[in-house]
This record gives structure tokens, sequence and C-alpha cells, in this order.
């Protein structure tokens, strides 16, 4: 009997390059790739910047090319979602009613945009950003002197923020909590993306939430919870994602925030595995502490190991948790998870870029955050990053001098 | 074809880049662990990065901003998210000088 096959459902970015990876370990028989969206898999990362800064009509950053695809015989199905997985009959059932058998089949379902009930569903001038469509209509809206409220002071608000100003809109950014960026960046690397927007002339709310959302015609009009009014002409919603599970819980695998792997990226289903922003995995190098992380690092790391799994390896995962994000002229850089730091030392590099090392109890060190203009940290991020994989202890007096090479760390 | 200068031998260390600027182009300039030189774009080919910011190990450079990785001895491709190679060019040192030939 003929082999079904390998089944990929979700066309985003670890999708893709699972399906390619199956490629690239040798894998002859078939693979499918099943996608919501009516794009080829595209890079996401763009969607808030350059598309958003394009002089011209951005394009979808397609991650391979129609031809690519067909030269690996990699089948991809776009604007058709998988709907239902029958264990039993190993097969998924798409929203055309198609049903395509499996051998393995990989869950990249990623994630959507939270949802704000009180801004209610998405409208004409009431956005979220996940997809290329919805960044041509906030783009769309970006015009000089047209107000530009955000809701949301995260990577993706920030770098919308970043992006409207830069094309001449009146920017506020409302934040919640008392500070932005307050999931994973360090308050002193957040400081300095805050008083860069500032700077620039962004209105920067943080501690207060929204208590009203109205929409008309002319613009939209937001109440604070301090009771303050503010009227813009468009309102953008950057509040985090929510893993998309439903396909997997109703087919019972386990699910808690994520779809529930192991450090092979299997599921509960030894023939289904999950990767990228859908799945919650344990991360050897912090004690197996279990995490979900939404990153495309990520996706690009775990959609590449499913596959080489699936096609029989029976590798563990060791990528650690890698995020970065532009703004302006800024770029900040974070290898690892800081919050698993206790001690933390400082490494000026020039008047603008610094990095911060951070370190556990016993020495070790557990992540690095930096800031600087274009790449500046990042030769040093990416070393610290291989340090942190090796679970050195490097003496905080090297890491603190900017003439100290850390590239000799990784000789030791 | 003209060889022109582009840097000190000494100023790049074992195992690294350097930046090299010229009529409004950026070229990365390397210097092996074995201490022999080479040439490429300075550009990423997949999104506007300075590969000269990068990590140099081994004979590759991978770009500081996504991390796309060349080997910087013949431009190509080695790894995601790059697909297209890196152009290179002839290098020689003469006098101390490293020399590029930019067609």
């Amino acid at each position: 009997m003929a082999a079904a096959g390998m089944v990929i459902i979700g066309g985003g970015e670890c999708g893709m390059r699972a399906a390619l990876a199956l490629r690239e370990a040798g894998y002859a028989g078939p693979v499918t790739l099943a996608g919501a969206e009516k794009h080829l898999p595209y890079e996401r990362p763009p969607l808030s910047k350059e598309a958003m800064l394009a002089e011209g009509e951005p394009t979808a950053k397609t991650i391979a090319t129609a031809e690519r695809l067909a030269a690996a015989g990699i089948r991809t199905i776009i604007g058709n979602a998988a709907e239902r997985i029958d264990r039993d009959a190993r097969a998924v059932a798409l929203s055309d009613r198609a049903s395509l058998l499996y051998d393995k089949l990989l869950i990249a379902t990623g994630a959507q945009s939270r949802h704000l009930p009180l801004a209610g569903p998405p409208g004409e001038r009431i956005a979220y950003l996940r997809t290329f469509d919805e960044a041509l209509h906030i783009r769309s809206a970006l015009h000089a002197g047209a107000h530009v409220l955000i809701i949301g002071g995260g990577f993706i608000g920030l770098e919308i923020a970043a992006s409207a100003r830069t094309r001449g809109a009146d920017v506020t950014v409302i934040e919640a909590l008392p500070r932005i960026l307050s999931r994973v960046v360090p308050e002193e690397i957040a400081a300095v993306v805050d008083r860069r927007h500032r700077s620039e002339g962004v209105v920067v709310h943080c501690g207060v939430g929204v208590a009203r959302i109205e929409e008309d015609g002319r613009g939209v009009a937001v109440t604070l919870s301090d009771g303050h009014h503010l009227a813009a002409d468009f309102l953008v919603v950057g509040i985090g994602a929510v893993p998309v599970v439903d396909i997997a819980d109703a087919a019972g695998l386990h699910v808690a925030n994520g779809v529930v792997v192991d450090e092979h990226l299997r599921t509960s289903d030894p023939d289904i595995y999950a990767a990228g922003d859908c799945c919650t995995f344990p991360l050897a190098i912090y004690g197996g502490r279990r995490v979900r992380l939404e990153s495309w690092r990520n996706a690009q790391d775990q959609g590449t190991l499913a596959a080489r799994n699936m096609a029989g390896a029976d590798e563990a995962i060791s990528s650690l948790p890698w995020f970065w994000s532009d703004q302006y002229d800024l770029t900040l850089q974070i290898a690892g998870l800081p919050d698993e730091g206790k001690h933390t030392v400082r490494r000026l590099l020039g008047d603008d870029a610094f990095i911060l090392f951070h370190l556990a109890d016993d020495g070790r060190l557990v992540a690095a955050s930096g800031i600087g203009h274009g790449t500046a940290v990042a030769k040093d991020i990416r070393l610290a990053e291989m340090l942190i994989g090796r679970r050195a202890c490097p003496d905080p007096v090297s890491l603190e001098a900017p003439a100290f090479k850390l590239k000799s760390l990784l000789a030791a | 074809m003209t060889w022109t200068e582009a840097c000190a031998a000494a100023d790049i260390g074992e195992e690294d880049v350097v930046r090299f600027d010229h009529e409004g182009r950026v070229f990365a300039i390397y210097r092996s662990p074995e201490s022999e030189y080479f040439a490429t774009d300075g550009i990423c080919t997949h999104e506007h990065a300075l590969l000269p910011d990068g990590l140099v190990m081994d004979d590759i450079i991978e770009c500081p901003k996504h991390n796309g990785r060349f080997n910087y001895k013949t431009g190509v491709a080695r790894g995601a998210p790059v697909c297209v190679n890196l152009k290179t060019y002839p290098v020689k040192v003469v006098d101390g000088k490293v020399m590029i030939e930019i067609g």
C-alpha cells in the first residue's frame, strides 16, 4: 500500500518550514500542507514594519514560491482550513469537505489575535494585526495627520505605532499594565523604547484600561477607565494572541494553553506532532519549564525539528527562546527568558546600545537582552545565546567589559 | 575590473568581519580562522541587514537580523530564511592591504 504521507495543518512560518524540512530530511513520500489563508505561506514579521512603510502597494513576502514548492513536491492547499481530525481513520477533513489521509500529522495552526470584547468585531475603523490582509487594511489608515489609537503596548502595538508615526500619523498607545513590554522585556530596555516613542511624539498612557469603544462612520471614540475620552480616526487592538487549538481539542488531544507536546514535539497521540505558536513545550535548559512561545524563530526551529522527527529522527528541543523587535531605527533582541535570571550584568556598547546578561543564583547565564541602533547588539546576543545553550557560568567582570571578546568564552 | 583597497589586513581579527563602504555600496571583508581573506556583498539577501554586524564561525557568516547563514567563501546560502546566494568578490592582500576586485 502506498504511504498516505505527511500532512501539515497550518499555512504559516512553522508549517511551511516543516514541509521544506521534510524534504531536506530526505523524506520522499507525499507532503501536503493545508492553510486557511488565501495566500501561499508568507513571512509575518514585515507586516507591522516594511508592509506598513512601503511606498507602493506592498506584496506578501512568500516563504517559498509556487515553483519551489512544485519542485520539492509539496502540495500546498490554500484558503481551505483543516476542520477536524479523525484519529481512528488517520484523516483530516478540510473546510471544503475534502479529506487528507496521513501517516504522521503536524498541527501548526499558530495563534490568532486576542480579541477585546469591548471593541466588537474588526470593522472599517477597528483592526487587529495577524494577516497580510489585515496589514493592508491598517496601512490604508496611516495618513499624515490621521489619529491612530493603539490598544496594547506590546511588540505588535509598538511596532505599528512606530510605523504609523513614521508615516506621519498622530499616535496614541494605551497600555493597561504599569509599563509597556512587560511580558518578556526587562524594564531597563522597555524604558529605552518608551522614551524613544515619546521623543517621536507618540502619546503613551500606561496603567489605564479601556471602558468603552464606539465606532461610527467618522471615527472611533474611546473612553478610558479613568474617565478620559479619546477620539481617533482608526483603532488598532494589539493585546496578544491566543493559540489555535480547537481542532486539537476536538480530537481529544491534551490541550492546556496550547497543544501539549513532549520534548520531541509529539502530542498525546504518537502520530501527531504540534509545533510553533500553538503548542506548549518543556524547555530542558530551564529544568523542563513549560512555555508557549509566539516567535518567528521558534516557529522555524520547531517546524524543522518536528519534520525531522516525523521523518524518523528522535531529536529533543535544543533551541532557545529568541525574540526581536524593530521600532524606528532601534532593534531589541532577547535570547532566553530574562525572568529566569536573579542578577543582571550590564555591558555598554557605545552610547546608544547595551546588553543585559541575566544570571541565575549559581552564576549560570540564563538569558541576554539588548537594544541599540540597527544590529549593534546582535553579535553579542548571538554569542550569549550559545553560552546559555552550553550552560556556561561566565565571569561577570568579562561580560561587563566591552573590549572583552565574548567569542573567546566559547573556546573555553 | 579594478582592484580597490578595502582595509588593512590587520584591521580584521581572525574569524571576523569588517564593513567596507565604497561608492554607495556596502561590502563585508572577512578573515577566516586560517587568516585567508574573503569579500562579499555587505547586505543580506533576505532583508536589509548589515552582514558585517553578524557573527563569523568557521566559514559561515550569520546575518545579525534573522540568522540567515552563508558560506562567505563561496556565497552559498546555508540555512533558513535565506535562499538566495550572496555575491562574492576576488580578494588579494598586497603589502598588508586587503584589495577587492569590484566588477
